[in-house]
């Protein structure tokens, strides 16, 4: 790597997708399964990737499964392509499938994700790739694995509801407000990862695929095309997703998820889009939000590309979500204990 | 606890021939048994004589290496259980039949809220209105004399008695027909014991619950029980009316337990 002659040197060799075709196979036999199985976690030798567990090493398995040469990619965390994690998974299969990548959702055939769903309504050619971290819906009530896997089995769906009543016992109403489980076709009860309770709604009856792959579970499980998927409630305490009291402080737009931004040390915030790509089209139509720069010439530095930056308003630092998603990054050990469950 | 019989004549459950061997050690043996409805019976013994591996068996949740369980279903038809598939026989568990355990640990979740826990059976038989799961909780916290303001804390923060009077709450609240409890006041202070126990009484009569209740403590086998078997190295040795064995045991061994030398 460190040779001078880099004309010459043999480049390391890596098979399309970085991994081998047999293995790719294999998952894809599972991807199949899970889509035969609406909402059903089918079990997959999931393998060693290059990058920690907790990156997306499940979600990049079933892209590197599903890609093909023509495919064009698109990466995001938390609605942004341009974190760490994000720029991480892009740069991976431009390197080793070197297909074209995009920050456009319209564009991209290919949608890996960690937090979120786009805004931009999702298409028939599209797919959604999902990482999560703990796919189990159950786990935070019964920790046992061979119990749980009789719980789906057997429909016993008694005690997710359960952890419901304990949110409104606890918090007057279902506090719950990411990783908000569903139901899918009418049968298995799923996690649809940690994304915020807003997104729920645009799973069901979505034309595109969504595929969900946890590495260090070895799980993968699948939405397919159109089907009806149900958050779970109570009859006097129906499903309800979060509202914002004021449009993007950038685009304008409403009835998006938006990030808290803060802005200096003396209390000065601002709402956003948590969806870049979205915010940044928006902008660039003209839309203005009250914390745009004016229209006229020298408005935001929005960059459609792949730059950084595309909140240009400096200096910003990003906080935590209005509904206490933990950061952009990585999925750890920490979203086990005080993250998604909201159960000890 | 004579002046009640058993209601029926059609008995709730039947055991026949039921064993069951840990490796080379005998957990219980050749044991037949009916129990009928609206009826307790007690299996005493002294530790080790298989009484926990016996209620084990009769309620499913150990395998029979011999013998079989039958049941009596809500339709009237007597089942053999190893014949229902899994999801019929954990319906019934969690229906008709209820299960107090020792220790509170394993018959409560204990990071969920008293309300939660008694909701539980009732959101697994598909209640899904909140305010009506709440409003039956509170009524079984009543009745298990637990105060309404407890209903939002978890069982950590409950005295020994009061968790295991929540375990009776969380298991009544479906009205089973069947309740299995294993030594349900062992470990107990003498005046909470006798609480509990008091309760259970009222309970059972109430409701018209069959119970089969293990116990080592003749005392409570006396106080609940109509009737009661005496086992020994997993055999039934004696059985019979609980006032009857008792105050007048056939079995030497009976004789040496209810005179206390044997007191476990
Ligand atoms: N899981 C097990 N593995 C091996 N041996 C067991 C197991 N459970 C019970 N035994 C043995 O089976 C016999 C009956 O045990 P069991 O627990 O049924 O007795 P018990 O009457 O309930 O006793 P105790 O009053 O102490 O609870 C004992 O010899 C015991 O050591
Ligand atoms: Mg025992
Ligand atoms: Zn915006």
């Amino acid at each position: 790597m460190t040779s001078h002659h880099t004309g010459e040197m043999p480049a390391i060799r890596y098979n399309f997708a970085y991994l081998d075709e047999q293995t790719k196979r294999m998952i894809r036999r599972a991807i199949l399964k899970a889509i035969a199985i609406p909402g059903y976690q089918v079990p997959f030798a999931a393998r060693e990737m290059p990058m920690p567990y907790g990156w997306g090493t499940g979600g990049v398995q079933v892209t590197a499964a599903v890609l093909g040469p023509h495919d064009v990619l698109k990466v995001i965390d938390q609605g942004a392509d341009d974190t760490t994690n994000a720029v991480a998974i892009r740069g991976f299969f431009e390197k080793t499938a070197g297909v074209a990548t995009t920050t456009a959702t319209a564009e991209a055939t290919i949608i890996q994700t960690r937090h979120r769903i786009p805004e931009t309504p999702l298409g028939e050619e599209q797919i959604l790739v999902y990482q999560v971290p703990i796919p189990e819906p159950l786990r935070f009530l019964e920790p046992r694995e061979t119990e749980t896997r009789q719980l789906h089995a057997l429909e016993e769906y008694g005690l997710m509801h359960v952890k419901l009543y304990e949110d409104i016992a606890r918090h007057g109403h279902i506090a719950t407000t990411y990783a908000y489980p569903v139901e899918v076709a009418g049968r298995y009860v799923m996690d649809p990862s940690p994304i915020p309770k807003f997104d729920n709604p645009k799973m069901d009856d979505c034309p595109a695929l969504q595929l969900f792959g946890a590495g260090r579970e070895k799980r993968i499980y699948a939405i397919p095309p159109h089907t009806r998927v149900r958050s779970l409630d109570f009859e006097d305490h129906p499903f309800a997703v979060q509202r914002f009291a004021k449009p993007c402080a950038l685009c304008a737009a409403s009835g998006v998820y938006l990030d808290e931004v803060i802005l200096d040390d003396r209390g000065g915030r601002m709402f956003v889009c948590s969806d870049t790509d979205y915010c940044a089209g928006r902008q660039a139509q003209g839309h203005r939000g009250e914390m745009a720069a004016p229209a006229a010439g020298q408005a935001l530095d929005v960059m459609p590309g792949l730059d950084p930056g595309i909140h240009g308003v400096p200096p910003v630092l990003p906080a935590q979500g209005v509904d206490g998603r933990d950061k952009p990054g990585h999925d750890g050990v920490s979203d086990r204990v005080g993250g998604a469950g909201g159960m000890p | 606890m004579t002046t009640q019989t058993a209601t029926d004549d059609a008995p709730l459950l039947v055991a026949e021939g039921l064993g069951k061997n840990y490796g080379a050690r005998i957990g219980c043996r050749d044991v037949s048994l009916e129990v009928f409805p609206g009826e307790v019976l007690a299996v005493v013994g002294e530790s080790g004589s298989g009484k926990s591996t016996l209620l084990g068996l009769l309620s499913t949740e150990l395998a029979a290496g011999a013998g079989r369980v039958s049941y009596r279903m809500r339709d009237g038809e007597l089942r053999d259980l190893a014949g229902l598939g899994p999801a019929e026989r954990r319906l019934l568990m969690r229906t008709d039949w209820g299960f107090v355990r020792q220790n509170p640990a394993d018959g409560l979740r204990m990071a969920v809220s008293a309300g939660g826990n008694v909701g539980e059976r009732l959101m697994a038989v598909g209640w899904r209105h909140y305010g009506n799961i709440r409003e039956e909780a509170t009524d079984w916290l009543g009745r298990v004399e637990i105060a309404a303001d407890r209903i939002d804390d978890d069982p950590r923060a409950f005295s020994g008695g009061m968790r295991q009077r929540l375990q009776i709450a969380r298991n009544l609240v479906t009205k089973p027909r069947l309740v299995f409890m294993d030594e349900p006041t062992g470990g107990l202070d003498v005046s909470v014991q006798a609480r509990l126990l008091d309760l259970i009484r009222s309970l059972v009569a109430e409701m018209g619950l069959a119970v089969i209740i293990v116990t080592h403590d003749l005392a409570v086998a006396r106080l609940l029980s109509h009737r009661m078997v005496v086992m020994r190295h997993g055999r039934v040795i004696e059985t019979g009316l609980t006032d009857q064995v008792l105050d007048d045991p056939r079995e030497p061994y009976t004789q040496l337990l209810v005179s206390s030398v044997l007191a476990a």
